[in-house]
């Protein structure tokens, strides 16, 4: 039945573009205005972990929204990643632009080596067999020596940015380096939907097989995304490991996978907005659940309930579903 | 002392028994997935969860009110099951037109809820479940001694498994399933209940999770999170084995169990993920599966 398949995620249909450049600009503009702002009003650690889960579900959004593949294991990238990154600024002493380039490298690796496995199953497989994929990283991140096993990777140096130039360990300078990567990743995948590359994933999305009768290699493209997309999700994880100077078992665990799903379709699947939404919903509730004995996955399982049952479009989703009415 | 390949025979035995166990729990649990997942197009993630609460009612049984094992056996089924036709008619029957991701999702969440609870209400460790008097000793072989509960789990989930083959294979209940799977709107036109059949189904899924926690319940602790460590292995194992036959799902999950303790002998830091290359390996070779249907 994968094949005849086509109808993935029938009723999120997203679009690529709004319709009002200008307002969306306008919207972006104030955006970064009020990011700019914040850290004035608000504890910078705290938007930082904003930004990084911002980043991470927007690059799980680029696979799910834009390719219609629900990945189930992007943990894998967030967490491997951190490990790397944690290891090279660590062990190797390297600069935090290297340490952090270097996490993006390994999310993208290992996202090749998933992705070759994972595109050959669509639909409801392929989210089962990147789940598995991704427990096995968290096994060998369990049992590797350089991970620290139950430890993690712990006081990972910021170090200084550029040379000496830029002190990380001031929280303000690091938040700002911070928002200049989610903005340079949230562009990239802006600009990857809108490229022609990004017009035949759309293809790929409303219909595989036609896709293929006009000659495309699907799965050279699906791959090309998922590569990108844990690139990303790397990217991610490497900055978080920087911020909060900590590796862990936690950031490769399965728990994470659904976590930057729900972020993603609280927000709105295939909204670029709204990964940025439910990221910074998601990391609230957290943040308030934190000291609490109250486990606050019985929240988010019920938040992932009520989304499905009740508004599959997500916040930014249904907000433009009524505006365009 | 015999040897085989440098092992100890009997360090061999125990942990191909310990694989055939670790298989038993494989092999109910994926057969369940691919019943539902047959009828009703949902992978039910909720699964490991159903299972933990089956292991938890048993134990609740026995704590609270002094029923027994064999009790339990056949009351924390049916309660899982009650409540799964609950969430089924609630909810679940709500997504079926829909891309049966949502399904995934949905269950996901409940999963995350139900043990969230249990977390809350009885912290992250185990509770212990005695084995039942009847069961308790071993027996020795000659080649091994063997723990005479865990050989019942074996018999037991043969037999089980055995008895859902047999259910689905040969009752007319399993007739209309089968029916169902392959042409849902034309089994409804010839006037069978469909929206009841697929209720059923998910709780005979459920069900047969919860019977499994039971068992599970003297040789595991029982423990919040015993559902969800276990459920990503059985999808790798529903992954290698092919949804498409009830057979294929038993067969997997023994023989992917019994692989799992042989690793263990051989080389132990790869028995937690030989599962997942074996999955990789399917993938490369069989993408549909070992049984499963292609296209």
């Amino acid at each position: 039945m994968d094949a005849r398949r086509t109808d993935v995620l029938p009723d999120v249909t997203p679009t690529r573009s709004s319709g009002r450049p200008a307002l969306a600009l306008g919207l972006t503009l104030v955006g970064l205005a009020v990011l700019i702002a914040a850290p004035l009003f608000v504890y910078p650690v705290f938007l930082m972990k904003i930004l990084c889960f911002a980043l991470f579900a927007a690059a799980f959004n680029l696979l799910v929204g834009y390719v219609g593949l629900l990945s189930f294991g992007h943990a894998a990238f967030f967490g491997g990643a951190a490990y790397a990154s944690a290891h090279a600024l660590k062990v190797w002493g390297w600069p935090p632009e290297a340490g952090i380039l270097f996490g993006a490298l390994v999310g993208a690796g290992l996202g090749l080596a998933m992705g070759f496995f994972a595109i050959r199953r669509q639909g409801i497989y392929f989210s089962m067999i990147t789940l598995a994929l991704a427990q096995m990283v968290f096994f060998v991140c369990l049992q590797a020596p350089f991970t620290g096993g139950e430890d993690g990777i712990q006081n990972v140096p910021r170090g200084h940015l550029l040379g000496g130039f830029v002190d990380l360990s001031s929280n303000l300078n690091l938040y700002y380096v911070v928002l200049g990567i989610t903005a340079f990743g949230l562009f990239a995948v802006w600009r990857i939907v809108r490229s022609p590359f990004g017009t035949i994933l759309e293809a790929i999305r409303e219909n595989e097989p036609r896709a293929v009768s006009l000659g495309y290699r699907v799965e050279r493209y699906k791959l090309g995304a998922f590569v990108m997309s844990a690139g990303l999700a790397g990217l991610a994880g490497g900055t978080k490991a920087l911020v909060f100077q900590l590796a862990t078992l936690t950031d490769v665990a399965w728990q994470m996978s659904g976590e930057v799903i729900l972020m993603t379709l609280l927000g709105g699947i295939g909204t670029f907005a709204g990964p940025v939404v439910g990221a910074a919903l998601v990391a609230a509730l957290e943040h308030y659940f934190a000291t609490s004995s109250f486990p606050v996955t019985i929240i988010t399982g019920l938040v992932f309930m009520a989304c499905v049952l009740l508004f599959r479009r997500g916040i930014v989703g249904e907000i433009q579903h009524r505006w365009r009415r | 002392m015999t040897t085989v390949f440098g092992v100890p025979l009997q360090a061999l035995l125990g942990q191909v028994l310990l694989g055939l166990i670790n298989g038993s729990f494989y092999a109910m649990l994926s057969l369940g997935l691919a019943v539902i997942f047959g009828l009703l197009r949902v992978i039910n993630f909720a699964h490991g969860a159903q299972y933990m609460l089956g292991a938890f009612v048993a134990w609740f049984l026995l704590e609270q009110l002094g029923i027994g094992y064999w009790w339990a056996l056949l009351i924390a089924p049916l309660v899982v099951a009650a409540l799964a036709v609950v969430i089924e008619r609630a909810a679940l029957s709500k997504l079926y037109g829909l891309d049966p991701l949502y399904g995934l999702l949905f269950t996901f969440g409940l999963a995350l809820v139900i043990e969230g609870l249990f977390r809350w209400q009885f912290g992250a460790a185990g509770q212990p479940y005695a084995t039942p008097d009847e069961l308790v000793g071993a027996k020795n072989l000659g080649f091994m001694v063997l723990p005479i509960y865990r050989g019942f789990v074996v018999v037991a989930s043969l037999a089980i498994c055995l008895a859902v083959w047999l259910l689905i294979e040969r009752t007319k209940f399993g007739a209309y399933l089968r029916a169902a799977t392959e042409d849902r709107t034309l089994v409804q036109v010839f006037g069978v209940n469909v929206p009841r059949l697929l209720t059923l189904t998910y709780a005979l899924g459920a069900g047969l999770a919860a019977l499994a926690g039971v068992l599970a319940a003297p040789v595991y602790q029982v423990s919040p999170l015993m559902g969800s460590n276990l459920i990503i292995i059985v999808f790798a194992v529903v992954v290698v084995g092919g949804m498409g036959s009830i057979g294929g799902a038993i067969l997997t999950g023994y023989a992917l169990g019994v692989l799992e303790g042989l690793t263990k002998v051989f080389y132990p830091p790869a028995s937690s993920i030989v599962i997942f290359v074996v999955m990789a390996v399917v993938l490369l070779v069989r993408p549909a599966g070992l049984f499963g249907r292609e296209g």
